[in-house]
């Protein structure tokens, strides 16, 4: 095989290209490739002649949006990318982060937006395998699944089928693979009817002095091909997600490929077999635009040519041409360059596990990339232009106009003095389609799977045991999209200070993050605009909490027939816990234990979940983020969960502080006698208000004293809301909440809706099933 | 004791259950690829959970074909004991040392959480560790863990005292709301006749830790290594 390759080199050194001569390069099929005027006229000037049909291929996948990042480079580079513990930030497969005692945590999210719309099962399920194998392809063991999933109104007649396929697709790829799905979110807005967000997050465990990176070295070193074969699948996928739907997207629904997460499987135990050899030199996965892509990005890392025979790539269907198989998203695929003459090694392990093995070209000089067929030179394009001089955009852009800053409701607000039902609000609630719970998706996520799993989801923050040892890694998923839709700038900057709470809430130190950043087409100044506030609230976070970005993914146009989703820059977080012992979960844990709030309560409804179902107002401004306050209050809480004296934490998010309360009742079997305070804000804003940076904490009687006295020393703002106590939830002397009743909501919705029952909210009496 | 996992292509539950048992254990037990057609002296098979070459064509069907798998169904009828979870409990219906067979969940979804089971006999050396009815609680995690057999094979098995586990509520009570897939009479694993095999469908090995939330499946461990040591 290898000394064919020689042969075709040494044959063909004029480079002729074979211009295919039915195709005639039109201006209709450039823009049918998605490149404009202005980028085909550079490609004519860097190759100096027409394209082929293979390299315009070629140029619209490697120029695309979701491949060149051209919309938002620009303002990506803002974003902060080290600290002392970052190993590789952005621009791998992958960022790599330092645990200590020799070990490196590899994580990324990504979005599968488009194809999971148009064929949920397979647009998910293949997300999952995606962002698995940009995890172990940098030599990291994958242990852990989190994803984040927003879908369109409960009503809307798709959403249904869009989320048993969705979840049916994470559940059939993650467990079959054999990592656990331990996190994620799953709300529902309207803004989402036509373009759903499926963004996946992987975290891997490597060992921190054999991280493998994609940057191609050695001149002559074999190109392997390993993994499935090649098919007709996924030809321009990542065209596809760089356009906006209409209504014939469904005749895109070839472009989505077919996952086989049993294939993923042997290629991850495959490539972590030879990994632990040292014959791999550099190594990449095929995603989007599939070989192009990787035989691409691997060269030009290293700053090498490559000459690839397409003959010897193992194809699944008979007369493929190279522009077929240089465009195919067919999964489960991987390219590695080997050290020369260590072939032999690597097909042993890889015919071990019944994968395909081919060498299917060599690393050479000259920094051209250079495909061959038959003797045929197909395509001959100059790497370096490609891959780094790809377009880049200053898109104009202006900052929406944000919602008014108020505190309180605009409008229908809860007048002074009026009481209003506690029981009744807390019951809608939580049984509202964003907060009730999700019990019906993660049980058809194996998440115990690998048997490191210490908290299962449906807390804060996911926690998996470092294998082996008493350390553990906290995983959590955050964006409030209404948030952002109202302000970018706070919505950028509450996404990362809730991501940061929520690993604080189990006591861990909040280590890095990776983000996915859903938007709608940046060629609209609006949308440029949200994505602009939306990267500067989010970096000003990162700097204030030492969280940097160490990995991520854009997804850009995601609109249907000219409406955008909400903006959506979903963060993903990963934080250490050095002493598992010392862990806390959010549940009630003895009765007679104080329970505090950590942080200010000012009641800010805007934007809030009870404004949205109670009052059915989206109009309110997002609530205020102070990241000093979030800093200090966060440290303050993690520090006290470090000395023992926190029983249980849950950080106050979505619904509020009588929320945060509710589900830490849901999570044990005891209730809590809540004093109703005097004066202060009014009822609905001080149970139902969102204000940032806040936690509610149980603590033993004896620890109170020293806890506040604590807290006052370092400016951080607590006081005693009650105590845990009962069966059921006590405000005030007459307002009693049955935990049973609110367990039994809690826990309906999702299961009764998917089974075609009640959408928006449950009607009294009706049973789930009808 | 020597204890011997088998590992197939899609296998993965084999690390999981090799800390587990390995916690009773001396040492790890031993991996062993399913292409080794002979196997050393062993004195406790485990076959894991995972999904066997995907599960394709039907969940354990392709396993039961390996070579390994001969020689497993060779040292079985010899009397070297056998312990099958979830894949591993399939892949033994599939190859006949266990009877009945594992058909897809009745509401045809992965389910994965805490059941508990009773213990239906505990005079075998999976369970002798176990009170008689005792309750446990153990995870499931599975796509096709709808045991049936036919009438006359399932009086077989009540005639023998085969049941070794039913899935029952906290109480102990076996019901339907308890069953999370629609077993016939609950039935959560079986044993052979000799009482040398042990096929279920729940994970023992993912509740033996503290840390993990539970330690309910230790003693099945436990037990084993008593038994057989």
């Amino acid at each position: 095989m290898t000394q064919n390759i020689d042969q075709d080199v040494k044959q063909d050194v004029k480079h002729d290209i074979v211009l295919d001569p039915v195709v005639e390069i039109t201006g209709d099929l450039v823009a049918e490739h998605g490149l404009s005027e202005a980028e085909y006229r550079q490609v004519l000037e860097i190759l100096g002649r027409a394209p082929s049909l293979t390299e315009l291929g070629i140029f619209s996948v490697m120029w695309s949006e979701h491949c060149s990042y051209k919309s938002s480079k620009k303002w990506l580079r803002t974003l902060p990318t080290e600290a002392p513990w970052v190993i590789c930030g952005p621009g791998e497969n992958a960022g790599v982060i330092d645990i200590g005692e020799g070990l490196a945590v590899v994580f990324k999210m990504e979005s599968h937006n488009h194809p999971s719309f148009i064929e949920p099962y397979q647009g998910a399920a293949t997300g999952v395998g995606g962002i698995l194998r940009d995890v172990f392809t940098m030599g990291a063991r994958p242990i852990a699944n989190l994803n984040a999933l927003r879908f369109g109104d409960p009503d809307h007649p798709r959403t249904r089928h869009l989320v048993a396929g969705v979840v049916g697709g994470i559940g059939g790829y993650g467990n079959c693979v054999g990592v656990p799905t331990v996190g994620g979110e799953c709300t529902f807005d309207a803004s989402y009817n036509g373009n759903i967000l499926v963004n996946a997050m992987t975290v891997g465990l490597a060992d921190a002095a054999r991280i493998f990176y994609a940057s191609a070295i050695g001149i002559g070193n074999p190109v392997v091909y390993v993994g499935s074969k090649t098919g007709r699948d996924g030809i321009h996928g990542a065209t596809m997600a760089s356009a906006e739907f209409d209504d014939q997207s469904d005749e895109k629904r070839p472009t989505v490929q077919v996952g086989d997460p049993f294939t993923e499987k042997l290629l991850l135990e495959a490539c972590l077999e030879l990994m632990a050899t040292d014959v791999i030199v550099a190594i990449q996965d095929m995603g989007a635009a599939g070989l192009t892509s990787s035989a691409f990005e691997m060269a030009s890392k290293g700053s090498v040519g490559l000459e690839l025979d397409l003959g010897h790539v193992p194809t699944r269907e008979s007369a493929m041409t190279p522009y077929e198989i240089m465009l195919s998203e067919s999964q489960e695929r991987m390219l590695m360059v080997l050290k020369d003459g260590s072939e032999d090694v690597a097909q042993r392990v890889f015919e071990k596990w019944e994968l395909e093995f081919a060498v299917i070209g060599r690393l050479t000089e000259g920094g051209h990339m250079v495909l061959k067929l038959d003797g045929d030179t197909v395509a001959d394009l100059p790497i370096a232009p490609l891959a780094d001089a790809a377009p880049e955009y200053d898109r104009p852009w202006t900052l929406p106009a944000t919602n008014p800053t108020q505190v309180a409701m605009p409008a229908g607000e809860p007048a002074e003095g009026v009481k209003i039902d506690l029981a009744d609000a807390l019951h809608r609630v939580l049984s509202s389609p964003d907060l009730a719970g999700k019990r019906w998706l993660w049980e058809q996520y194996d998440h115990m799977v690998m048997a490191d799993t210490v908290r299962r989801p449906g807390g804060d923050a996911a926690v998996i045991r470092v294998h082996g040892s008493n350390r553990g890694l906290a995983l959590s998923t955050d964006c409030t999209p209404r948030y952002c839709a109202a302000d970018p700038l706070l919505g950028g900057r509450q996404a990362v200070a809730e991501c940061w709470r929520n690993i604080t809430a189990v006591g861990a130190r909040p280590l890095a993050v990776t983000d996915c950043l859903n938007f709608g087409s940046p060629e609209r100044d609006d949308v440029m605009g949200q994505f602009v506030g939306a990267i500067q609230g989010m970096g000003e976070a990162c700097r204030a909490l030492d969280f940097p970005v160490v990995s991520g993914n854009v997804s850009f146009y995601n609109e249907t027939n000219g409406v955008a989703i909400k903006p959506t820059p979903q963060i993903g977080g990963v934080g250490l816990i050095d002493d598992l012992d010392l862990l806390v979960d959010m549940g009630f844990c003895s009765a007679g234990e104080a329970i505090l709030v950590v942080g200010k309560t000012n009641g800010h409804l805007g934007q809030s979940i009870f404004a949205r179902v109670i009052e059915e107002n989206e109009s309110g401004a997002a609530p205020p983020v102070d990241l000093e306050v979030e800093r200090r209050n966060g440290d303050f809480v993690r520090d006290a969960i470090g000395q023992g004296r926190i029983t249980a934490c849950h950080d106050v998010a979505d619904g509020g502080l009588l929320v945060a309360i509710g589900e830490m009742a849901l999570a044990s079997t005891l209730g809590a006698r809540l004093h109703y305070p005097a004066g202060g804000a009014d009822a609905a804003g001080f149970w139902f208000g969102e204000d940032q940076a806040r936690y509610v904490v149980t603590v033993a009687d004896r620890d109170v004293d020293a806890f506040v006295a604590e807290a006052v020393r370092r400016g951080v703002r607590v006081f005693t809301l009650g105590m845990v106590a009962g069966k059921d939830l006590t405000v005030g002397t007459d307002t009693i909440i049955s935990l049973g009743e609110l367990r039994i909501a809690h826990e309906r919705w999702m299961p009764h809706y998917m089974a075609g029952g009640a959408q928006k909210g449950i009607e009294p009496g009706i049973e789930p099933g009808n | 004791m020597k204890a011997g996992i088998i590992v197939f292509p899609g296998s993965n539950c084999d690390r999981d259950i090799q800390v587990a048992l390995g916690q009773s254990l001396d040492s790890l037990p031993d991996m062993i690829w399913h292409r080794e057609a002979t196997l050393p002296d062993l004195d406790l098979i485990v076959v894991p959970g995972g999904f066997s070459y995907g599960d394709y064509l039907r969940s354990g069907a392709m396993a039961a074909h390996s070579p390994a798998m001969r020689e497993v169904v060779a040292r079985a009828k010899a009397g070297v004991p056998v312990l099958a979870i979830c894949n591993g409990f399939q892949i033994l219906t599939e190859c006949g040392l266990l009877p009945g067979i594992l058909m897809p969940n009745t509401d045809l979804k992965f389910v994965c959480r805490d059941v508990f089971l009773r213990v239906e006999n505990p005079s075998t050396p999976f369970t002798h560790h176990y009170e008689d009815g005792e309750v446990i609680r153990v995870p499931v995690a599975h796509h096709d863990g709808n045991y049936f057999v036919d009438p006359d094979t399932y009086q077989d098995l009540i005639a023998h005292d085969q049941i070794a586990f039913r899935y029952c509520d906290d109480g102990g009570e076996v019901n339907e709301g308890a069953n999370p897939n629609g077993s016939l009479d609950n039935i959560a694993g079986v044993v052979n006749r000799d009482r040398t095999v042990l096929g279920m469908m729940p994970h023992p090995e993912r509740l033996a830790d503290e840390q993990l939330g539970g330690t309910d499946g230790r003693a099945l461990f436990d037990g084993l290594v008593a038994a057989l040591s």
